[in-house]
C-alpha cells in the first residue's frame, strides 16, 4: 500500500466503506438475510394467528391418541400389530411409513432388474428381443402413471377368481391359490432355534467373502482363476441348510386355510364351533398363513414396469456410452461375448448409468404416494388422508410426511452417491 | 442452501400452505371478488354433480346458490370446486372456499377441533351398506369375515370400524380415495360390501353394471345430519349461511315457493312478511338487503322444492320424503328451522 497517494490515503469512511467489495458484499447478504427472515416470521405470525382465529389445536398431542378406523392389512399392519381402536396415530403414521418403505423397496428392487433386461435387450442384435424391448419402452413410458395404476388393479381384480373359490387353474402346474383378496401363501413360524441358522448364513456369508477375496488375490498373482461365484453359493446355500437339520428343522409353515360353503366353522383353539361357513363366511380364513393383497400387487406391478422403462433407456445409453473399441479390444484379445457384457462394458458403462438411476429410484419412492387411489394403505393415503380428517392438524401431519418423504429420499440418494464413489474407474 | 437452511424453508412453506388466505372478514371477500366460492363433491348424483352442460346441480348446491341469490340477489354468482372427501376440510380452513356444501357430516371432533362451524342440517342422512344379493345377506349382523369397500377421509370408516367391533365382528376395509374407485372394486367383487351415507349408496348404485342386483340393508349404523359448513370465527358470514338455509325451511313451512313468492310478499301473515322483507329489517342485520329471502327463494326456491327436484321420489334416487326423517317437522319429520322474527 506505498503506493497510495496522499489523497487516496485520506478518502476512508463510508465512502470508502461502499466501494470495498467486500464490505458492500457483506451489506448486502445482511440486508437479503433480514429480509429472507422477515418474510419467513411474518408467514409464521400469519400462520398462528389465523389458527388462534380458527380456534384449531396445534402440537403434536395428537399423536398418542386412539385412532378408531381399521387399516387394510398389509406389512405395516403386521409390523405395528395394529388393531381397531387400539392404535394411535403415531402407529397409524409408522404403518404409512412401513408400506412406503416396503413399496418402494420391493418396487426399486424389481424395476432395476426388469430395466437393465430391457435396456440390454434394446441392444440385442436378435430382432424378436430388440422389437420387444422398444415396444415394452414405448409403451409404458409414455401412459401416465395413476391410468397405469388403475390398468394393473383393475385388470388383477378381473382376472381373478372371486372370493368364494379357493385359486385359480393352472393347467397341468395345479392350482394357484390367489383369488380376488389376494395371494394366499404359507407363513412361516419360527421355532427355538431357528437363530442358529441365521448365524450360519451370516458366518457363510463371511466364508463366502473370504473365499472371493483370497481368489482374487490369485488370480492377480498367479493370474489362474478360481469359480469363487459358484463355490460362494455353494457355502451360502450348504452350510445353513446343513445346521437347518442338524437341529431338526425349527421351522413351522402355516399354510392358509379356505372354507366352502357348509364347512364347519373352528374357534380360536381349532376346536368346531358346531356352525359352517354361510356364503359370506366362505373364503381364506383372515389371520392364516400369509396374504398378499391385490392392492400391494397392482401398485407394485405398476411402479415397477413403469420406472423399467425408464431404467432401460438409461442402461441402453449407459452401455452406448462405452467406447466401440473396448469390446473390440475384448474380442481381439478372445474374451468371450458375454464375459466382455459382464467384465469390460457393463462396469464402464455403470459409471454413466448410476446418476440418472438414482433418480429414477427416488421417483418411483415419491410416485408411490399414487397408492391412494387403489386402497394400498401408504403413507398419504391413511396418514394424510384417514388419519387427517379425524385430527384435522395439517401443517404438523403434512409436515411429518414430507419429512418422511425427504429423509427416505436422501437416504436413497446417499447410498447410491456412496455406490457411484466406489464404481468409478480407479486410476491407476 | 445447506441441508438445514433446506429444512427450515420447506417448513415455513408447508406452514403457509397451511393458512394462506383466510380472513375474518368472508362477507367482504366474496363481495370483493363478486361470486361465492363453493365446495362441492366430486360427483355424488342428487347432492352436488355436474350435468352434461356442465351445470352443478343437486340440493347441497340449491344451497351455496341460495347464499349467493341472498348476498347478490343472483343465484349464479357462485363458482364451485369438486372437492375430495379428503381434501375438504383444508381447503375450506385455508380459504380456497367460503361454504363448504358436501355432504359433510355435522360431528363434533369437526365442530370443534378441525374450527369449522355447521350452519345446520339440510339432509338427515346415516350410514348403510349395501351387498350383492346373491350372497343371500338379510342383515349386517351377518356380514363377520366381509371385505368392505369404501370412502377415505369419511366418518363412515369410523363408524363401520365400530359397529363391527362393537358386535364382536371381523372385516377388511379397502379404503378408496374417490367414489368411482370404490364403485368399479365394489362391482369387480373385490368387496362383499358397499358402505357410504344411505342417500350415496342410492345415488352410487346407479353406477353399477346391474344396479337391481344389490340390495341395502336394513340397518342404518350411525346418525349423519349433513350439512353445509363455514371457517370458525366470522361470525357474520356464518349467520348468512345459517339464515339462508332457515329461510328456506321456512319458506316451505309457510307456503312459500319460487312460484308464489312475490305475492306472498303482501300476505296477511307477518310470519311471512317478516321472512320476505316486507316487515321489518332482518336483511340488514345479516349485513345484506332486506330481499335475501324473498331472491333466494325465488331464485333457487323453497326445501320442499330442493328436496324433490334432485333427490326426491321422482329422481333416479328415489329416496321417498314423506315418512323420512327428512319431511318437515309438521310432517313428522326433523326439518325445522328457527323462526324469522
Amino acid at each position: 500500500m506505498a503506493s497510495l497517494t496522499a489523497s487516496e490515503a485520506e478518502d476512508t469512511g463510508l465512502t470508502s466503506l461502499l466501494y470495498d467489495p467486500k464490505a458492500r458484499g457483506l451489506l448486502f447478504q445482511v440486508l437479503l438475510l433480514t429480509a429472507v427472515v422477515s418474510f419467513f416470521a411474518w408467514i409464521l405470525d400469519n400462520t398462528i394467528t389465523n389458527l388462534a382465529a380458527q380456534g384449531k389445536k396445534s402440537g403434536f398431542g395428537f399423536l398418542g391418541e386412539t385412532s378408531g378406523f381399521q387399516i387394510l392389512t398389509t406389512l405395516g399392519t403386521f409390523v405395528m400389530e395394529a388393531r381397531a381402536g387400539v392404535a394411535t396415530y403415531l402407529d397409524v403414521f409408522w404403518i404409512g411409513v412401513i408400506n412406503t418403505l416396503i413399496i418402494s423397496f420391493i418396487g426399486i428392487i424389481a424395476a432395476t432388474l426388469m430395466g437393465f433386461l430391457m435396456g440390454i435387450f434394446r441392444l440385442s442384435s436378435n430382432v424378436v428381443l430388440r422389437g420387444f424391448a422398444t415396444f415394452y419402452v414405448e409403451i409404458l413410458r409414455n401412459i401416465p402413471l395413476l391410468l397405469q395404476i388403475f390398468f394393473w388393479y383393475f385388470v388383477v381384480l378381473r382376472a381373478l377368481p372371486d372370493k368364494r373359490s379357493s385359486g385359480m387353474s393352472m393347467g397341468f402346474l395345479g392350482e394357484f391359490p390367489m383369488n380376488v383378496t389376494g395371494l394366499y401363501t404359507s407363513y412361516p413360524i419360527f421355532l427355538e432355534g431357528f437363530s442358529s441358522v441365521v448365524w450360519a448364513f451370516l458366518v457363510a456369508c463371511v466364508l463366502a467373502w473370504v473365499v472371493s477375496w483370497l481368489a482374487k488375490k490369485r488370480q492377480e498373482a498367479t493370474g489362474r482363476q478360481f469359480p469363487s461365484f459358484w463355490v460362494g453359493l455353494l457355502i451360502i446355500v450348504a452350510i445353513p441348510l446343513f445346521v437347518f437339520y442338524q437341529l431338526g428343522g425349527p421351522l413351522e409353515m402355516e399354510s392358509a386355510r379356505f372354507l366352502n360353503v357348509g364347512d364347519p366353522i373352528l374357534d380360536a383353539n381349532g376346536e368346531p364351533t358346531g356352525r359352517t361357513a354361510s356364503k359370506i363366511k366362505a373364503g381364506y380364513v383372515p389371520g392364516e398363513g400369509g396374504v398378499i393383497k391385490p392392492e400391494f400387487i397392482a401398485l407394485w406391478l405398476a411402479l415397477s414396469l413403469y420406472t423399467a422403462s425408464f431404467i432401460a433407456e438409461i442402461v441402453r445409453a449407459g452401455i452406448l456410452a462405452v467406447p466401440g473399441g473396448q469390446t473390440e479390444a475384448a474380442k481381439a484379445l478372445g474374451i468371450s461375448p458375454s464375459v466382455t457384457l459382464r467384465k469390460v462394458v457393463i462396469p464402464q458403462a455403470m459409471r454413466v448409468i448410476i446418476p440418472p438411476l438414482t433418480s429414477q429410484f427416488l421417483n418411483l419412492t415419491k410416485n408411490s404416494s399414487l397408492a391412494i387411489a387403489i386402497a394400498y394403505p401408504d403413507l398419504v393415503s391413511i396418514f394424510a388422508g384417514t388419519a387427517l380428517n379425524q385430527v384435522g392438524q395439517e401443517i404438523e401431519m403434512i409436515f411429518m410426511m414430507m419429512m418422511v418423504y425427504l429423509i427416505i429420499s436422501l437416504g436413497t440418494a446417499a447410498f447410491m452417491n456412496w455406490f457411484n464413489a466406489r464404481m468409478m474407474l480407479v486410476e491407476r | 442452501m445447506t441441508f438445514k437452511n433446506a429444512l427450515c424453508a420447506i417448513s415455513a412453506l408447508g406452514m403457509a400452505f397451511g393458512a394462506s388466505t383466510a380472513s375474518a372478514d368472508t362477507l367482504a371477500d366474496v363481495k370483493a371478488k363478486g361470486s361465492v366460492q363453493c365446495g362441492v363433491s366430486q360427483g355424488l348424483p342428487g347432492f352436488s354433480n355436474q350435468d352434461d352442460a356442465g351445470n352443478w346441480t343437486g340440493i347441497d348446491v340449491d344451497v351455496c346458490k341460495a347464499v349467493a341469490a341472498a348476498v347478490f340477489g343472483d343465484a349464479n354468482a357462485v363458482k364451485f370446486t369438486p372437492l375430495s372427501a379428503k381434501e375438504r376440510f383444508t381447503a375450506l380452513s385455508s380459504g380456497e372456499v367460503d361454504i363448504l356444501s358436501r355432504n359433510t357430516t355435522w360431528t363434533m371432533t369437526r365442530d370443534t377441533q378441525l374450527g369449522l362451524n355447521f350452519a345446520g342440517v339440510n339432509y338427515y342422512d346415516g350410514q348403510g351398506m349395501m351387498v350383492p344379493a346373491s350372497l343371500g345377506v338379510t342383515s349386517a349382523l351377518e356380514l363377520d369375515g366381509a371385505s368392505i369397500c369404501t370412502n377415505t377421509g369419511t366418518t363412515t370408516e369410523l363408524n363401520i370400524t365400530d359397529f363391527f367391533r362393537s358386535n364382536n365382528m371381523g372385516f377388511e376395509l379397502v379404503a378408496f380415495e374417490k367414489a368411482d374407485e370404490v364403485v368399479a372394486a365394489y362391482d369387480s367383487g373385490r368387496c362383499d360390501v358397499y358402505t357410504t351415507d344411505r342417500s350415496g349408496l342410492a345415488a352410487q348404485r346407479l353406477k353399477l353394471a346391474d344396479p337391481a342386483a344389490h340390495n341395502v340393508l336394513p340397518e342404518v349404523i350411525s346418525k349423519e345430519p349433513l350439512g353445509p359448513v363455514v371457517r370458525q370465527g366470522d361470525d357474520v358470514w356464518f349467520n348468512i349461511v345459517r339464515w339462508t338455509l332457515n329461510a328456506m325451511i321456512n319458506a316451505e313451512e309457510l307456503g312459500v315457493t319460487s312460484a308464489n313468492a312475490a305475492e306472498m310478499a303482501n300476505s296477511d301473515n307477518p310470519g311471512i312478511k317478516r321472512l320476505l322483507g316486507t316487515e321489518g329489517n332482518f336483511g340488514e342485520a345479516l349485513g345484506l338487503s332486506n330481499d335475501w329471502a324473498m331472491q333466494a327463494i325465488t331464485q333457487v326456491g323453497n326445501y320442499g322444492e330442493s328436496y324433490e327436484a334432485n333427490v326426491g321420489a321422482n329422481t333416479p334416487l328415489k329416496l321417498n320424503r314423506a315418512g323420512s326423517v327428512n319431511a318437515l317437522w309438521t310432517n313428522g319429520g326433523l326439518i325445522y328451522a328457527a323462526p324469522v322474527r
